[in-house]
């Protein structure tokens, strides 16, 4: 069944999108990431125009991780006082970020700086996630009892402001937390996307944080940044497409749930490697798309847009 | 003065015309509703003559242009081993729709004189003076290939039907990628490719109901809209969560 989006201004079919959101909710609910690096490049591939399927992935995204952070609240595995400090961070570093994009723009080469990042924070993380829980797995099975807990002190633990996170199980300083926020902030204005995939590793790995919490707690923050990005994109750009996000988010919060309950059944390690993989296959198609002789060589913008 | 003696030519020439074009359209209106799926017009009319017919090959020529904007084309090339944007050319004006349908083969029912004046065929419409970059035609070529991929663009040599060289007929298809706007019809009668009538008149293509409903939203009241969008979002998470609640159980 075709349908005709009124900001997009193209027709698609409605099943294709109910599918895409679908099984980037269930993606979502697993990992706790929002899924905008998944489903903004499919919306591109699908004829959706890159303003237009940046602006609505956003809101599409508030929806899904709203019906995932209810089902979190149930089980008692989101830490609203850690998602409030990241919170508070994330808002600040999207506030620079934005201002940095700004800048960056008026230099030109914005869009390559994006995939840029794409590509290196992806690789990055996606390989360290996959070396990781690939010893981790390794490691339970040798020893056969318990994993053994990869908390260590550091130089985290010695900073000054500490606060106590009781659903994390942590006693350490506001700093580390708040930095995190701001990082994956301005990442996020940059990338368009709600940073689900750079604050989950961060938060296992930096912050030290279980599994099982993270993916709530991050899905609790990714909540208000891509609510605020729906609004900016909204008031200033008119691109927030409708009809488009009701297509998108009634397969994606039903995707959302189906993904949280697979997520819960899994062991952690699996979860990790599970998103390792993924991160690194998006990575490969976006290098792979730099580094091939692409079959056009040019391309039609609107005018001013960046496509 | 020279406006006066154009208005002369005019009034002098008009009642000369041996041949004149009699249109009909069927539609001047196309509605894009939220199944929209593209439509097609049928353009169709007579040619009267008010004497015997001149000698000399007839063709009809008949072009739809959707609503100009400018458009900018860039090209990709190979950089520290990566494929990078690096040239752009920003076009004036280009139609974000254009189809021209002829009852022969268009370069030969149409003196390139004519074409310049007319501006009829795909190249002479797009209109490009910034040179930013030295093969600017390359990038013209690029915009044309490019929209007459999605069907934006349509040649359609001897789609037009033309019998007893009296009446003429066409379908012109409307892809389901259309903007709003006002495109503008003309229809052109040549004689060994010089033009001897033209005839012009607009297809209003608007949105209606709930397209038109939501855009008009989004533009005036951006605010409430993306008040809206997040409250939709908000209450589908909700009431996905609490109908998965309730199946648990």
């Amino acid at each position: 069944m075709q349908i005709y989006l009124p900001i997009a201004e193209v027709s698609v079919n409605a099943f294709l999108l109910l599918g895409l959101g679908g099984m980037v909710g269930i993606l979502s609910g697993m990992f706790g990431v929002g899924g905008g690096f998944l489903m903004t490049p499919l919306l591109f591939f699908i004829g959706i125009p890159p303003a237009v399927a940046v602006a609505t992935e956003a809101n599409q995204i508030v929806a899904s991780s709203f019906s995932g952070v209810l089902a979190h609240l149930k089980r008692k595995t989101v830490d609203l006082r850690m998602g409030t400090v990241l919170l508070v961070g994330g808002l600040i570093g999207s506030g620079l970020g934005i201002m940095l994009f700004n800048y960056l723009r008026s230099l030109g080469q914005v869009d390559l700086l994006v995939k840029l990042c794409y590509v290196t924070f992806l690789g990055i993380i996606g390989a360290l996630m996959f070396v990781e829980s690939l010893n981790a797995i390794r490691k339970s099975r040798k020893a056969g009892g318990p994993v053994p807990t990869r908390r260590k002190h550091n130089w985290v633990h010695n900073l000054p402001f500490k606060m106590k996170f009781r659903v994390s199980g942590l006693y350490i300083s506001v700093i580390p937390p708040l930095l995190v926020g701001v990082l994956v902030g301005v990442l996020a204005a940059i990338m368009g996307v709600g940073g689900g995939f750079i604050m989950v590793p961060a938060m296992i790995y930096l912050l030290g944080m279980p599994t099982k919490v993270v993916v709530g707690t991050s899905l609790f923050q990714i909540i208000f940044v891509t609510a605020f990005t729906t609004m900016l994109h909204a008031t200033t750009n008119f691109t927030v497409d409708i009809v488009l996000a009701v297509l998108l988010l009634v397969g994606g919060v039903i995707g959302a749930q189906i993904g949280t309950r697979i997520g819960v059944k899994m062991k952690a390690e699996q979860l990790r490697i599970l998103l390792a993989v993924m991160v690194l296959a998006v990575c490969g198609k976006l290098a792979f798309d730099l580094l091939i002789t692409p079959a056009e060589l040019y391309s039609v913008g609107a005018d001013g847009g960046h496509a | 003065m020279i406006r006066i003696l154009m208005l002369l030519a005019v009034l002098m020439t008009g009642p000369a015309r041996a041949e004149e074009i009699v249109l009909g359209l069927s539609q001047d209106e196309v509605a894009i509703t939220a199944t929209f799926e593209g439509s097609e017009i049928l353009v169709f009319g007579a040619i009267k003559r008010e004497t015997a017919e001149p000698d000399g090959d007839l063709a009809v020529i008949v072009t739809v242009a959707g609503p100009d904007a400018p458009v900018t084309v860039r090209r990709k090339a190979r950089r520290l081993g990566i494929w990078v944007n690096t040239d752009a050319v920003q076009i004036e004006q280009a139609p974000s729709f254009y189809a021209v349908a002829s009852s022969g083969v268009l370069r030969e029912n149409l003196r390139a004189s004519e074409d310049l004046n007319y501006r009829i065929t795909l190249p002479s419409v797009i209109r490009d003076v910034s040179a930013n970059v030295m093969d600017s035609p390359a990038f013209e070529a690029a915009l044309m290939r490019i929209r007459s991929r999605e069907a934006l663009y349509q040649r359609l040599d001897n789609a037009v039907d033309l019998s007893e060289n009296t009446l003429f007929r066409t379908a012109i298809r409307l892809p389901a990628n259309l903007t709003e706007g006002n495109y503008r019809t003309r229809i052109f009668l040549t004689r060994n490719g010089t033009v001897v009538d033209s005839y012009e008149t607009e297809i209003i293509v608007n949105k209606v109901g709930l397209e038109r409903w939501l855009y008009d939203l989004a533009h005036d009241n951006a605010l409430l809209y993306g008040l809206m969008s997040l409250a939709i979002a908000i209450a589908a998470g909700w009431g996905a969560s609490a109908l998965f609640g309730l199946l648990r159980r």
